[in-house]
């Protein structure tokens, strides 16, 4: 029963770097809005799932915490700024989807190497969500850097966020307070976000970086 | 005397592949057509069709070669030995030895290099096209199938298909995150080596849309029936190894007898019909994809693929 | 009169090269499959006088002996026929033999003097013959690259010879062998070998050569310089690393399997971009080179961990595709040398239609095609499949960086496999089917006998050591024995005919049963069909969706056919870009599309190297122009500083 209780939290990390992948892989707006739904949803069963085996009531909490802000709100506030602010809706990213993925599958690789040798006390099965968290966060920051459009940028960052929850869950013992205060962080700063886009919008008539950097000031 | 039980066993598996490849594609037309309200064609007409093909006479053009009319021999021939050598009711049998994972992978290709050599044989445009777009997709498709069948190796330890089942079927596998990631990749090569929606249109005949239609635009009569035969072939074998890969309950081994077998061949005509079932429901449910799209979602799967079996270099699996 | 005496001449010196060759092949097969850990040496009192010149043939000399003669002895044969429409036999005939002779005494060379007077001379005599024809255009720069890349090559390998003799000076391979050098000299001597004997058999960087110089020679020329004279490299390389060094470490083993990698993976996509079909065979070769290299690296890896049956795997791998490689390749360059007499054009743009014209040796070009793609059943197939069972067996070696590299080379293994097979589609569907493009195509005819001859038995070849590998696997079992102390397991009876690289429960292979099994399936279908359905055929015009045009133009390209493959992956690795002119409707000028293709490694590597070098020669140019007094200053300086070194060393 507990082999089956690691599998089934292995299969959840894993299962997140696959959507992780999969945000690389979108090509428009309205499909990369719901895979960051899909990635919320991942996260809050594999909350879910630890909160089980650890016997651990508050991790509930979060994972609906998760599953209701992250993956129902947020992702239907967004669908709703793409159509408000007609953003254009096909993402270009800066190099091509398969070297984007070649430069994740190189991400993934380099947790691996960084976080098992670290981590050599610990069973197999943890050791591995580990590297897997660490991966997400990278893949999220690699999405961040690799797409020209804003509301790319902010679900990267987001996607990042729920890396981390998987590593703090996957340890036990993670506090509501830190998980609360982290959550409302996000909020504030995807309020501010967002009030920017709006800002951004009415002003450049754009959101799309490369024309708003010409706007920046001084030129070299 | 075991050899000669041994060799029947061996030639119903072949037999029973060839029959129930035109049911399984008729069956999956049905299904898309119900989802689409429609009545759609009866079952079999897809047994109707070939035998209708057969009989036809065959009409070449006059600038083809016998790489021509001798590729829908050798294209069948290839397919339907690689279908025979995947376990479908029992594994394990006579000829399974003879030929593992990576030879029937290799198979299939020797399937598509005869027919793109046939597309480029009688000189027009729209075989260059199926040809040079095949040979595009196999070019990301073939690793991606390989890698994912790498990880089945070494997961198993054996490229044996009948090895790779039976141990999957053991209770020592349990859910292994390279597992999920091969199956992903394998559905993805499959999809696009049956060229199905997103990848082709299997019901269409417009350039723009065509892949494997395109390269078979002058075959008639029994070579098209051949050809045809084999492309349903192919889906079946897809469907097989997926199914007795990753849903082994119920196969039979080698020996267990008549019974054991009886329910191995009708636990896999249950899988074969919920495979249809779902590769009906996904066509019906998603839009085909640019041309140039394609090795995107082809890098992908060989990236999943690769990964799939890093992580388990990396976890020191033998 | 000159003519006749010419013909005469093609003949004898072809007819004795093919009896010498034939009586080393019969040498070598035989000490190769009887002599087991046996070796003769000799020693001749020829070179330097206290080393005398040593010639040894033991197992693995016995191999390459094989793969040397059988190249040259189907060389001849076709020599026999090509080279009567050679337009400069007296540049050719000369240099055929001695060259032959260079490559047989490198493989039986036993010291290092030996070794490396017979490897200049092979390449001498093999960059003469790429002169024969200096006037065309390209050829001249080709073969000046090669002198070149091939010069400094025997440089490399000179200074590795130093190193492994040290200061003792024992340069008989008995003794370098006896002698244990330390890490650091191994691992200098490593990227030595690597440098000398990998720019000779086709690695990249050092490639670059290749390309140029092998499609500049008469045909059967560079069938041998493809098919053999790299696997002589590969045969110095083999000798040096894994006989004459000692025990390997784990690192050279990555080192080898990332280089094979990144060369089986580079040369498959230029080989996919080209036109040329000489040029097109000749990136295979540094393709295939590539995967040879893959299993030697294996091989290294495995036996720095102590797994000599993996080791076995790996070495028995590479050195069967060494065989397979050096048949099927010749055999294509046989066909697109009878392309190229029959045709006067190499350009795949401008042939097409010629299966009709040349069938026989349209078939057997078919069959070097399925065999260079890895078909079933097939030699090409045999040997990759060996090596992926190499891979396979890799999870078990414990170091990271090779957890990380195995997996990554296996997918570039078998994506390199897969455009392979989309390249020769491209080669042979382009050339030989299809509709005949230019007048010249049109009018061809097939060549003569010999050339047939030389292919067919080729032709046989590829087909009996894909359904019986285990015959060749047998014999290669001396040689890994003596190379890494293991061998596949042997089999007996009927079982021999399924190969088992390690167990039966692990994997095995049955050719003659796959190829039994197709036949009987195929002519099962096409027996049923033709007697109870219908055998009438009825030749028509192409339907062509209803469209059909009569001008051969309409059909596909070489350059069309690439344009998908080029557009996944030529963009990233030749900065690939396409420019359409296109004319607005109602100008009725031709549109134009230019395609343009950089060779990354060349502006990188090459280019900023030979700016150097010609920087340093501007500069040194001035000691030409010293008066008396200057240039005895220097000899004054010089001596002075050898006397100061002289008495710093002692």
């Amino acid at each position: 029963m507990d082999q089956i209780a690691l599998d089934v939290a292995h299969l959840f990390a894993g299962g997140l770097v696959l959507v992780s992948f999969m945000l690389l892989y979108q090509d428009r707006m309205s499909g990369l809005v719901n895979t960051f739904a899909l990635h919320a949803l991942v996260v809050s069963l594999s909350v879910a799932w630890q909160a089980y085996i650890q016997h651990a009531p508050h991790l509930y909490i979060t994972a609906s915490i998760a599953l209701l802000v992250k993956a129902i709100v947020i992702p239907t506030a967004l669908h709703r700024i793409i159509v408000r602010l007609g953003i254009h809706r096909t993402i270009e990213p800066v190099v091509g989807v398969g070297q984007t993925m070649l430069a994740g599958i190189g991400l993934v690789a380099l947790s691996i190497m960084v976080m098992l040798p670290i981590t050599a006390a610990a069973g197999t099965l943890a050791r591995e969500d580990l590297a897997f968290a660490l991966s997400v966060v990278l893949l999220g920051l690699l999405m961040m850097i690799s797409r020209r459009n804003a509301v790319s940028q902010v679900i990267g960052f987001m996607s990042i966020e729920n890396g981390l929850i998987l590593a703090a869950t996957g340890a036990k013992g993670m506090p509501l307070v830190v998980e609360i205060s982290v959550a409302f962080s996000i909020l504030v700063a995807l309020i501010v976000i967002g009030v920017f886009l709006f800002r951004i919008r009415e002003r450049f008539e754009t959101v799309d970086i490369h024309e708003l950097h010409e706007h920046r000031g001084e030129q070299p | 005397m075991a050899v000669i039980l041994g060799l029947l066993v061996q030639l119903c598996q072949m037999l029973i592949v060839l029959a129930l490849a035109p049911l399984l594609t008729g069956y999956v037309r049905k299904v898309k057509a119900h989802l689409l309200r429609r009545q759609g064609p009866p079952v079999l007409q897809p047994y109707r069709d070939l035998l209708r093909l057969v009989r036809k006479e065959a009409v070449v053009a006059a600038s083809a070669s016998w790489v021509f009319r001798a590729a829908p021999y050798l294209v069948f021939g290839t397919t339907w030995v690689a279908a025979a050598l995947v376990p479908t009711f029992a594994t394990g049998l006579l000829f399974s030895y003879a030929a593992d994972v990576i030879a029937i992978v290799a198979l299939l290709g020797s399937a598509r290099f005869m027919l793109a050599l046939a597309g480029l044989d009688v000189g027009t445009s729209f075989g260059g096209i199926g040809s040079s777009r095949e040979m595009m997709i196999a070019s990301l498709a073939e690793p991606a199938m390989l890698m994912a069948v790498f990880t089945l190796s070494l997961l198993a330890g054996s490229t044996q298909l009948s090895s790779i089942a039976a141990s999957l079927q053991g209770p020592e596998t349990g859910l292994r995150i390279s597992l999920a990631l091969a199956l992903v990749a394998l559905v993805m090569v499959a999809i696009a080596e049956n060229a199905r929606i997103p990848i082709d249109n299997p019901a269409t005949h417009l350039e723009l849309t065509m892949v494997h239609e395109a390269m078979i635009l002058e075959y008639s009569g029994r070579h098209l029936a051949l050809i045809e035969a084999a492309s349903y072939l192919k889906l079946l074998l897809y469907l097989s190894i997926i199914s007795c890969v990753f849903f082994p309950w119920g196969v039979a081994v080698s020996g267990q007898g008549f019974e054991a077998y009886l329910v191995g061949a009708g636990m896999y005509v249950v899988k074969l019909a919920g495979g249809g079932l779902v590769l009906a429901v996904f066509e019906t449910a998603i839009a085909k994809m640019r041309v140039f799209r394609v090795p995107d979602f082809l890098g992908a799967a060989l990236m999943l693929g690769f990964l799939a079996a890093l992580l388990l270099f990396v976890s020191q699996v033998k | 009169m000159a003519a006749a005496r010419h013909k005469a001449a093609t003949a004898a010196v072809y007819a004795v090269a093919l009896l010498v060759s034939a009586v080393a092949l019969f040498i070598g097969a035989s000490f190769l499959l009887h002599g087991g850990a046996r070796s003769e040496a000799l020693t001749l009192p020829l070179g330097l006088p206290w080393l005398g010149a040593h010639f040894r043939i033991d197992a693995l000399a016995a191999l390459f002996l094989v793969v040397a003669n059988l190249g040259g002895l189907t060389a001849s044969l076709y020599g026999l026929g090509y080279g009567r429409h050679e337009e400069a036999p007296a540049r050719v005939l000369p240099f055929f033999p001695a060259f032959l002779a260079g490559m047989n005494l490198v493989v039986l060379a036993d010291d290092a003097f030996t070794f490396l007077f017979s490897w200049e001379f092979m390449s001498l005599s093999s960059w003469a013959l790429v002169m024969a024809h200096h006037r065309r255009p390209g050829n001249a720069a080709a073969g000046y690259v090669y002198l070149l890349m091939a010069s400094f090559g025997t440089l490399a390998l000179l200074l590795a010879f130093g190193l492994l003799a040290g200061s003792a000076g024992g340069y008989a391979f008995e003794s370098i062998r006896s002698a244990t050098a330390s890490a650091e000299v191994s691992a200098v001597v490593l990227a030595l070998v690597l440098v000398g004997a990998g720019s000779k058999a086709g690695l990249v960087p050092l490639h670059v050569w290749l390309p140029l110089a092998h499609p500049a020679a008469p045909s059967h020329v560079s069938a041998l310089m493809s098919g053999v004279m790299t696997k002589v490299a590969v045969y110095g390389f083999a000798r040096i690393v894994l006989d004459l060094l000692g025990p390997p470490l784990w690192w050279w083993g990555a080192l080898v399997i990332l280089l094979g990698g990144m060369t089986a993976v580079l040369g498959v996509l230029h080989a996919l971009m080209e036109h040329d079909l000489k040029r097109l065979l000749a990136y295979h070769t540094v393709e295939n080179i590539g995967i040879i290299f893959i299993g030697l690296g294996l091989a290294l890896a495995f036996e720095a961990n102590a797994m000599p049956a993996a080791a076995a795997l790996g070495l028995t791998a590479a050195l069967f595709h060494v065989f397979n490689h050096s048949v099927f390749k010749s055999l294509l360059f046989y066909g697109a040398g009878a392309v190229l007499t029959a045709t006067g054009e190499r350009d795949m743009e401008k042939l097409g239609g010629l299966i009709h014209r040349m069938p026989y040796t349209a078939f057997a070009f078919l069959v070097g095609s399925a065999a260079i793609s890895a078909l079933p059943p097939f030699n090409g197939f045999a040997s990759e499949w060996l090596t992926f069972q190499a891979i396979l067996l890799s999870p078990a070696l414990p170091q990271w960086l090779l957890k990380f590299l195995v997996p990554a080379v296996g997918a570039m293994l078998a994506l390199s496999a897969a455009l392979a097979a989309a390249c020769f589609v491209k080669a042979f569907g382009i050339t030989f089917l299809g509709r005949p493009r230019t007048e010249a195509a049109r009018t061809a005819g097939e060549v003569d006998a010999a050339s047939l001859v030389a292919m067919y038995a080729l032709v046989a070849l590829c087909l009996i050591a894909g359904i019986l590998p285990a015959y060749f696997i047998d014999a290669l079992a001396s040689v890994t024995h003596a190379l890494v102390g293991d061998s596949l397991p042997s089999r007996q009876g009927l079982e021999w005919l399924t190969i088992v690289p390690i167990e039966e429960s692990r994997s095995s292979y049955n050719g003659l049963l796959l190829l039994a099994f197709i036949a009987a399936s195929a002519g099962l279908a096409a027996e049923v069909i033709h007697r109870w359905a219908s055998n009438l055929t009825r030749r028509s015009d192409a339907w062509d969706c209803g469209f059909p045009d009569a001008s051969p133009a309409t059909q596909y390209t070489a350059g069309s056919f690439s344009q998908p493959i080029r557009r996944v992956f030529g963009t990233v690795v030749f900065r690939a870009r396409e420019d359409v002119d296109m004319p607005a409707p109602g100008d009725a000028r031709a549109a134009r599309l230019h395609v343009e293709l950089r060779d990354l490694l060349w502006e990188t590597l090459y280019l900023p190297a030979a700016a150097l070098v010609g920087f340093a020669a501007e500069k040194l140019n001035r000691v030409q122009f010293m008066t008396i007094r200057g240039y005895l200053t220097l000899v004054f300086a010089a001596l002075v500083v050898l006397l100061a070194i002289l008495a710093i060393w002692q």
